[in-house]
């Protein structure tokens, strides 16, 4: 079961409202995700203060020997990015709902939340694959 | 076999060929038996000149050293030659160690931070350079010093042909760098052997947020400082000098080193150490995500097959001769290259065009004749002489006045005896 | 098998060096010492080992004992054709006339070489149906680089240079898209149909204005010969495109059919592969490009002519040229000699009845496995198959024992592993290529040792899951190498 507490994409990353005052969501990718993955080696992120778009892609996850591309679940600036990945990308597998974060970006729209999906949705949407 | 299958000829199992396509006529000439081809190989053979079989003065990328013995005997293990591409690393540690240990003597040899498993040779080496410090910097003019390989030049526009990148040839004492250059190229010690001003060439190329390329001469990284000194970003190599026979111009292998920073962005293979589930240390191909069969059209290069058994040749190599044997070979060379050019430039009619700057083991001369008739003239007493430059591509980068020139190259190889012989057949045209 | 002192290959070059110690001595210098140059441009700080020779040549011993190789293991690594070269094939090349020429010496001193690559341009062109030869080019994907660049020069140079798509079927070697990208071209993925061959419908969509070409494997990486490959050229020749032939798989056409009797442009084959050079450990390679006529002008430079054929040199003797429109240089030299020198020296011992025995018994080996295999592992693509079978471990995958596993347990039963996990296209795959080399006995060895496997994934899945066991080392710890590169050895702080 996905944690409730946050929306979900169908390119399984998820993003949590930190702060409704300041539009402060942190985005990540879902249990899932790092599970069809295997052990991650290796992120390369935008930086804090660049923009990004939903669904556009924004970096890319590497295993040993696969690379996947990450799209943004959200659109708005980058207020900061995990830097405990450079060293340690295996948070996301040990973690990948707290921890293992990527970034924290502020939204251009608090209501664009509201279009991804919930975590009964997302459940049902990995279950049917 | 064909029983069990349940065929009677084996032409059954190529039934999925059009019949018009299928067993066409092939024109082959009859098969010789094993006896037979040494015969007819050693006959071919005997139609090219071997360096060894006399004094040999050619050089300009390809060189004449001394190879120890050792180096055939350990390569042409069956272990070694017979093995594939190390992509089951539990049975392929002794390649995979190898090239471990030929990162570790490579990237040691040009003072940088890491190397790869090996490229095809020095131009196609170059140019992956190049393409990579277009990646690096997102910048997509590229600055080609004068001196270098106007061969490697050539490759480097093939490579850069569907890439569009802009390829301009600059003069080395003064090259043009600007703020979209992605990358200074130079050679050392340069394709006319002088050793180049590498610091100053770093500092140009890194004021304008500009990578340095250097193309080098392992061997002379034994004597001189090497790249890695001077702060070089990406240097590469023509790994032939270490051990590899010239083998009328391949196999060689390329060498290929860089900054940690960039290791990303590196083609070809590398090696890592790790451990194994009960904690013992092993090797492994790393960071494979940068290569084709992963990344696909994104891939860092699109090599695979590259030169491992050469690799492990230069690692032989070096681990013979080690810190010491490379240093007295380069000093060798040195030391007899010198002493050929005071020779010749003894000589009435031939001058040393490029003698203020230091050099290593080639040096231009500047002739009294046409350099190929010189050349033919040595050839009767059985010497191979130096490279005509006098024609293109070589002379493109030359001034009009050194219009006979000839690049030679003095190596270990060659005895005393070797360079008075050359000295005295140049004689011959002295004054004319 | 441990080994102590010197043979011990827990310890690196660097470990075992002793100041002073030199593995090889140097002559002395024959010439008065000259001036040095200014000692800025000096180094001190030269880090090379100090090894004596006995021990580099134990050490490096021991390391080859380390390895699989063909010589010692079966080897049925599939689409690599690791079959046996014969010895006489590495001794010619090391003759001193071959081995010891410089690349740069005068032609007339080097005439044995330019007509043995002569002749072998010759040869390769007969055995593939093409005009034009180069045998420059250093390995199959510096071999496809040069080939794709050449399709794109064509276009060119017919004004055409809205071509900017490059069609690859979805179970192509990594290097045809690489290869492709390099050359400046979208690479445009192309769908298998449900017998294994290019789907051609998806080829009718694609094949439009802005189509370059198909880079093609034949017969393709599942091992099969598509049936619908005289159709595929056509398809993509009536829409003003072309057909680049991957060579890879050579090994199952040789003697059976010419590639450019079937409609292919140009191709690349790996003589490493077909044409006996053994691979040691990755490489070297050689990758010559073969040409219909319309692409000739474009071929790498350079290509060996006779003299008195195209008006230069006298007859009887061999010049080095470039072709008038060549895409230009790929490597520094004429290819990779050595390599060409084995190729000849194999198709010159074999004959035409010996290059079609190789295909042949290359493609009845692989049934044989197929055959005897397929009730207990999975077959895709129920179909005669070429040199190479791709089965799947989905059934054993069920039982919690993937492809990975009893492959790794292969080598515990003393075979290298098949492929795994290539191409793409087929899950849990298990891509065997046995080549002509082997002979029964070692077939049905190795099919004997996949039952036991099989047998085993139902009595202990987790004894395969942990294979291998009787190896140098176990399974490695391949992500923590990627998250911590460690790519040279250096001394403890």
């Amino acid at each position: 079961m996905s944690p409730d507490d946050r929306r979900y994409t169908r390119e399984h990353e998820w993003a949590k409202l930190d702060n409704a005052d300041s539009r402060l969501v942190s985005v990540g990718i879902t249990a899932f995700a790092q599970d069809e993955l295997g052990d991650i080696v290796y992120f390369d992120l935008p930086n804090a203060g660049d923009s990004v778009s939903y669904m556009v892609k924004m970096g890319e996850v590497e295993s040993v020997k696969a690379v996947s591309d990450l799209f943004s679940p959200v659109t708005g600036q980058i207020e900061a990015v995990n830097d405990e990945l450079v060293d340690h990308p295996e948070l996301v597998n040990d973690d990948p709902f707290e921890s293992g974060w990527i970034m924290k970006v502020v939204l251009a729209d608090l209501a664009e939340l509201e279009t991804l999906m919930s975590a009964s949705e997302y459940d049902e949407y990995i279950g049917s694959n | 076999m064909l029983a069990t299958l349940g065929l009677t000829s084996i032409d059954q199992l190529f039934h999925d060929i059009p019949d018009e396509f299928r067993n066409p006529p092939l024109d082959l000439p009859e098969p010789l038996s094993e006896l037979e081809i040494q015969r007819e190989l050693a006959g071919l053979a005997s139609k090219n000149r071997a360096l060894g079989s006399g004094p040999s003065f050619l050089g300009a990328g390809s060189y004449h050293h001394f190879i120890p013995s050792i180096v055939k005997a350990l390569m042409t293990r069956g272990e070694f030659l017979t093995a594939y591409t190390p992509y089951q690393p539990e049975v392929s540690q002794g390649t995979l160690q190898v090239i471990y240990e030929f990162q570790t003597l490579i990237s040691s040899l040009f003072g940088m931070e890491v190397a790869n498993a090996g490229m095809y040779d020095g131009a196609t080496s170059l140019a992956e350079g190049v393409l990579m410090a277009c990646r690096i910097t997102r910048r997509d003019r590229v600055a080609v010093s004068d001196t270098v390989s106007p061969i490697y030049l050539q490759v480097i526009r093939t490579y850069c042909q569907a890439q569009g990148v802009r390829i301009e040839v600059v003069r080395h004492w003064e090259p043009e760098v600007g703020d979209d250059t992605a990358c200074l190229v130079v050679q050392h010690p340069n394709f006319f052997g002088g050793i180049e001003e590498l610091g100053e060439f770093a500092e140009l190329a890194h004021g304008h947020g500009a990578l340095l390329v250097v193309s080098a001469d392992p061997l002379a990284c034994g004597m001189l400082n090497p790249p890695g000194h001077y702060s070089a970003d990406i240097v590469t190599a023509e790994g032939q000098p270490l051990g590899i026979p010239a083998s009328y111009g391949g196999p060689y292998v390329g060498l290929f080193t860089c900054k940690e920073q960039y290791i990303r962005q590196m083609p070809s293979r590398l090696v890592g150490r790790t451990v194994d589930t009960q904690g013992r240390t092993g090797y492994v191909l790393t960071l494979q995500t940068r290569e084709q069969h992963i990344r696909r059209e994104r891939a860092t290069s699109n090599i695979c097959t590259n030169e491992a058994l050469y690799a492990l040749a230069a690692t032989i190599y070096l681990a013979a001769m080690g810190r010491q044997g490379l240093k007295q070979v380069a000093e060798l060379c040195y030391h007899k290259a010198h002493f050929a050019a005071a020779e010749i430039e003894a000589l009435s009619g031939y001058s040393i065009p490029f003698k203020r700057g230091p050099f290593f083991q080639e040096f231009v001369v500047q002739c009294p004749a046409p350099p190929s008739e010189i050349n033919r003239r040595l050839m009767e007493r059985n010497i191979l002489g130096g490279l005509d430059i006098s024609v293109p591509p070589y002379s493109d980068p030359l001034p009009a006045e050194l219009d006979k020139g000839m690049l030679l190259c003095v190596t270990e190889m060659n005895s005393k005896d070797d360079i008075d012989a050359l000295v005295s057949g140049l004689a011959e045209f002295a004054n004319a | 098998m441990l080994k102590g002192g010197s043979r011990d290959t827990g310890k690196l070059l660097m470990e075992r060096s002793v100041p002073g110690r030199m593995g090889v001595v140097t002559p002395l210098l024959d010439v008065p010492l000259q001036p040095m140059p200014d000692a800025s441009l000096l180094r001190d700080d030269l880090s090379l080992p100090e090894v004596s020779e006995p021990e580099v040549v134990q050490y490096f011993t021991a390391l080859s004992q380390l390895n699989f190789s063909i010589d010692t293991q079966f080897y049925p690594l599939g689409s690599c054709t690791m079959k046996y070269n014969p010895k006489i094939n590495d001794e010619m090349a090391f003759l001193p006339g071959f081995a010891a020429i410089h690349p740069l010496q005068p032609e007339e001193q080097s005439q044995g070489a330019l007509e043995l690559l002569y002749r072998l341009q010759e040869f390769l062109g007969e055995i593939t149906g093409m005009a034009g030869v180069s045998l420059a080019t250093l390995a199959g994907a510096h071999g496809e680089l040069a080939g794709v660049l050449m399709m794109r020069a064509y276009h060119h140079a017919q004004g055409d240079t809205g071509r900017t798509k490059m069609a690859i079927p979805d179970s192509a070697h990594g290097t045809n898209p690489a290869s492709a990208a390099m050359a400046g071209f979208d690479v445009v993925s192309l769908a298998s149909d449900k017998d294994g061959n290019v789907d051609l419908e998806a080829l009718h969509e694609l094949a439009g204005p802005d189509l370059a070409g198909v880079m093609i494997t034949l017969p393709s990486t599942l091992g099969l010969f598509d049936q619908n490959i005289v159709e595929v050229c056509r398809i993509v020749h009536e829409a003003g495109g072309l057909v680049y032939g991957d060579g890879a798989n050579m090994n199952a056409l040789l003697g059976r059919t010419k590639l450019g009797d079937l409609g292919f442009d140009v191709i690349h084959l790996n003589l490493h592969k077909t044409f006996s050079t053994p691979h040691g450990g990755g490489g070297p390679g050689a990758g010559p490009v073969c040409c219909a006529p319309i692409l000739a002008p474009y071929l790498a430079a350079p290509v060996v002519a006779a003299g008195g054929s195209n008006g230069n040199g006298s007859v009887g003797t061999y010049s080095l040229s470039s072709p008038e429109q060549s895409i230009g240089k790929m490597s520094g030299y004429h290819g990779n000699f050595g390599v060409l020198v084995r190729a000849y020296t194999y198709i010159r011992t074999l004959g035409d009845a010996g290059i079609k025995s190789i295909s042949g018994n290359a493609v009845l080996n692989a049934n044989y496995l197929l055959q005897a295999l397929k009730d207990i592992y999975y077959l895709p693509y129920d179909r005669t198959c070429m040199h190479e079978v791709v089965l799947s471990a989905d059934w054993q995958r069920a039982r919690g024992v993937s492809g990975l596993d009893v492959a790794k347990r292969l080598l515990d039963y003393g075979f290298h592993a098949p492929t795994m996990y290539f191409p793409l296209i087929v899950h849990e795959a298990l891509m065997i290529e046995p080549t002509e080399a082997e002979n029964r006995d070692t077939l049905d060895a190795f099919i004997q040792a996949l039952r036991d496997i099989n047998q085993e994934s139902f009595d202990d899945p987790d004894f395969v899951h942990h294979a291998p066991h009787t190896t140098p080392v176990s399974r490695l710890d391949e992500a923590g190498a990627a998250r911590h590169p460690d790519l040279r050895w250096r001394p403890e702080a």
